[in-house]
């Protein structure tokens, strides 16, 4: 470790915490239809969208139209993806003449980018057309991270409104988070993204022959206009195998540095978004503060276990840090940040190998995970998660002084607690059963690149990414139609049935009155607050998570320590 | 809300949903990217293109991607587990796990490849030239690796170690900002600037 790789990490941090307010604020004004600096250039096309969809834009939904509408397009997107890829050898725009994808692999990738996954059973570089690319994939990053913040909106809606009981207008919502959010970002990010070296071409790959007379395919096509939707909707999903390791998606160390703060910008404006909603700024910082503790954990452990590096190969007479799999460019240190930030939130992109991470450093993104990605999380999904937990701790406070819990003035009822339990039982049932299941099914454990407790990490890690919609991989799990299927239920699963209790329970707060604030009320803005939501979060985690964990990389740390290989 | 008012609003949000995903795909799909595609060609073209390198009007090599070299007169690059080595179109990393039996095996496998080719060489062997990077296509190493090379690279052209090393020394990146990222040489790079400085026989 080294005193560079902290600045790094505090200056990112600080770079987040710049932008908090003004894009929080920005967003707020963004989804109550308020005027803003965009709205000159993209409101004529907003009005087209509504004119042409036959939107009407004043009327509002109960919590119940609300997830009937986010059902509706998730199902329509579902079935556009899957019919593009299977065809995608008969439309234009493939100048590598890629096949097209066999049905289980499609209904993956399909599943995977309608639900902001981005899990990759495929390499981009070897399958997908540019069109697939472009048309399929890229458009599923922005409406898949649009619906995301369009729940978050809503839950922050139901969770603070005391006049109505509706949420709001899920068109609407979409509209405005992919118009005036993503599309003005997507912008100016890509042009400095293509500034660090990303190509942005429609060409067929280009072939050289090396000074030496080798001869290499170089890849092209639209990368940067993907890349900083990939990063920004927290996705993942990339547009090479080797994800945002490879120097095609991410050159420098300046696009890394870009590629992180953009995962995280959204994730954290929202809590500024959030405590305008709630008209006290103080809730939203709370979130804030709370996520940003856990943040530095992660990277602290992280970056110590890659620092401190493979005992196996220092005993070969070479010493240093942990770099198989790592970038030089981006070295030990940004390759911890990044695996840190990319599963705090539900992004999942990489910029190194997480599966030849030592055991801790690789358990860290996995706890990440784990905890429910609620570290400025996904867009939107990081922030209707972290209101979950805020729902348990407030309940669980509540017990402990034998109050009737309330937040934000209004009361936690047993029903609004039972939406929450359901939420908070989906990441468990959905990574831990199928885990336990590929390990007794011979498909399950055929294809694994490891043997011993890493093994096990892998399928352990592959369903709690899926799961988590996230992404990011240990390898090792083959894209075989086991995986394909099974995967692509769980992360059905995952999206949906952790989605419709939030919304339920935002629904059933909507339009309840604040109580007024007394000496005797619970405050949940302050330190105590934060204290006993971190505690909730990781004791929520770690009774659910330590057995498994401590069959995988714990085991595998005591037994790299001890000098073992399998 | 009861039976037939659920399925009217189902309906309903399913009709806006297909006319949607069109507008949205025409919109964010197809104009936006290529709309970039037509700003980055014009503002940043050699970029854009994908920052092909050419010598004599014949394209190397991309000034990003790193490459297979083996001859002793120039620098090499990492390990690399893309395809058969260097290969874009099949980009990844080993995916060893730090207990894996064929890490350890492979590992002092090239170290002792390193030895033999580089029999000269002082220097600790640098931990990045014994691992894969993640892509496999790593344009990169590590400022101690190029140094690690330079007798050999020295003795395969006739100059001296020192001259080698101070051509290192003039073609390392620094950290971005003196802060992100690390310290590393661009092999392409370095090599172009051998040939320049002393051609190649």
């Amino acid at each position: 470790m080294n005193l560079f790789g902290w600045a790094q990490a505090v200056i990112f941090l600080l770079l987040v915490l710049l932008v908090t307010r003004p894009l929080g604020a920005y967003m707020a004004r963004v989804f109550e239809g308020e005027r803003t600096w965009f709205q000159p250039v993209f409101a004529p096309l907003e009005r087209a969208f509504y004119r042409l969809c036959r939107i009407d834009p004043a009327t509002e939904m109960s919590a119940a139209s609300y997830l009937l509408a986010t059902l509706a397009f998730s199902l329509i997107g579902l079935v556009y993806l899957y019919a593009l890829l299977r065809t995608q050898k008969w439309l234009p725009l493939n100048p590598q003449h890629f096949d097209n994808l066999p049905a289980d692999s499609a209904w993956n990738v399909a599943v995977s980018f309608m639900t902001n996954t981005n899990w990759q059973f495929y390499s981009g570089e070897s399958t997908m057309s540019y069109l697939s690319q472009i048309a399929g994939l890229a458009w599923h990053n922005f409406v898949s991270a649009a619906v995301g913040i369009t729940i978050a909106i809503a839950v922050i809606r139901g969770v603070t409104r005391t006049d109505r009981t509706t949420v709001g207008n899920f068109w609407v919502d979409v509209t405005r988070a992919t118009l005036y959010v993503l599309l003005p970002i997507s912008i100016a990010g890509c042009l400095l993204l293509v500034s660090q070296g990303i190509p942005q071409n429609f060409h067929a790959y280009q072939d050289v022959v090396s000074i030496e007379g080798f001869r290499q395919t170089i890849t092209g096509g639209p990368m940067a206009s993907q890349e900083v939707i990939k990063e920004l909707g927290t996705n993942g999903g990339g547009f090479v195998n080797a994800n945002s390791a490879s120097p095609n998606e991410n050159p420098t160390p300046l696009s890394n540095l870009l590629e992180m703060f953009l995962i995280f910008c959204i994730g954290a404006g929202l809590t500024y978004t959030y405590g305008r909603y709630a008209k006290d700024q103080r809730q939203g910082w709370a979130l804030f503060v709370a996520m940003a503790i856990l943040f530095a954990a992660g990277f602290t452990v992280a970056y110590a276990s890659e620092s401190a590096g493979n005992p196996l190969v220092h005993a070969l007479g070479v010493s240093g840090g942990n770099m198989e799999g790592k970038e030089c460019r981006f070295g030990v240190a940004a390759s911890s940040l990044f695996a840190a930030v990319t599963t705090d939130t539900s992004c999942g992109a990489v910029n190194a190998m997480h599966d030849s991470f030592t055991p801790l450093g690789g358990l860290v993104p996995l706890a990440n995970m784990q905890l429910g990605e609620i570290v400025y999380g996904g867009v939107g999904t990081g922030l209707y998660g972290m209101i979950l937990f805020v729902v348990l701790t407030v309940f669980i406070a509540g017990l402990m002084v034998g109050r009737t819990p309330e937040y934000l003035g209004k009361k936690i009822e047993r029903s609004h607690v039972q939406y929450a339990i359901l939420a908070a039982l989906v990441l468990p049932v959905f990574a831990l059963i199928p885990t336990a299941i590929s390990v007794l099914v011979p498909a399950g454990t055929a294809t694994l690149g490891n043997a011993g407790a890493h093994g096990f990490s892998e399928l352990l890690y592959g369903f709690t990414s899926t799961t988590e919609n996230n992404g990011s991989a240990f390898a090792g799990l083959g894209g075989n139609t086991y995986f394909n299927i099974l995967m692509g239920v769980v992360m059905l699963c995952g999206r949906f049935l952790f989605l419709i209790p939030a919304v339920l329970l935002a629904g059933s707060l909507a339009g309840k009155p604040r109580a007024p604030v007394t000496s005797g009320t619970f405050q949940t803005h302050s330190p105590v607050f934060v204290g006993l939501l971190i505690g909730v979060i990781i004791i929520v985690g770690a009774l659910t998570f330590f057995p498994a964990d401590a069959l995988g990389p714990i085991v595998e740390h005591l037994q790299m320590l001890h000098g073992k290989s399998f | 809300m009861n039976a037939i008012d659920l399925k009217d609003n189902t309906l309903r949000h399913l009709r806006i949903a297909l006319v949607y995903t069109i507008v949205s795909v025409i919109a964010f799909g197809l104009v936006y990217p290529f709309l970039m595609t037509g700003m980055a060609m014009l503002i940043f073209p050699r970029q854009a293109n994908g920052s092909i390198v050419f010598i004599g009007g014949k394209p190397i090599a991309s000034a990003l991607i790193g490459q297979l070299w083996t001859k002793p007169q120039y620098f090499h690059g990492r390990p690399s587990a893309a395809g058969k080595g260097y290969d874009p179109t099949s980009t990844g990393g080993t995916n060893l796990a730090p207990t894996s039996k064929k890490l350890v095996d492979t590992t002092r496998q090239t170290i002792a490849a390193l030895r033999k080719e580089n029999p000269d060489a002082t220097l600790p062997i640098p931990m990045d030239l014994v691992t894969s990077s993640g892509s496999g296509i790593d344009p990169d190493i590590s400022p101690e690796a190029a140094h690690y090379q330079a007798p050999r690279v020295a003795r395969a052209r006739g100059m001296t170690t020192a001259s080698v090393d101070a051509l290192i020394d003039r073609h390392v990146q620094p950290r971005t900002f003196g802060m992100f990222g690390e310290p590393r040489v661009n092999v392409l790079e370095l090599n172009l600037a051998l040939d320049a400085q002393k051609p190649r026989t």
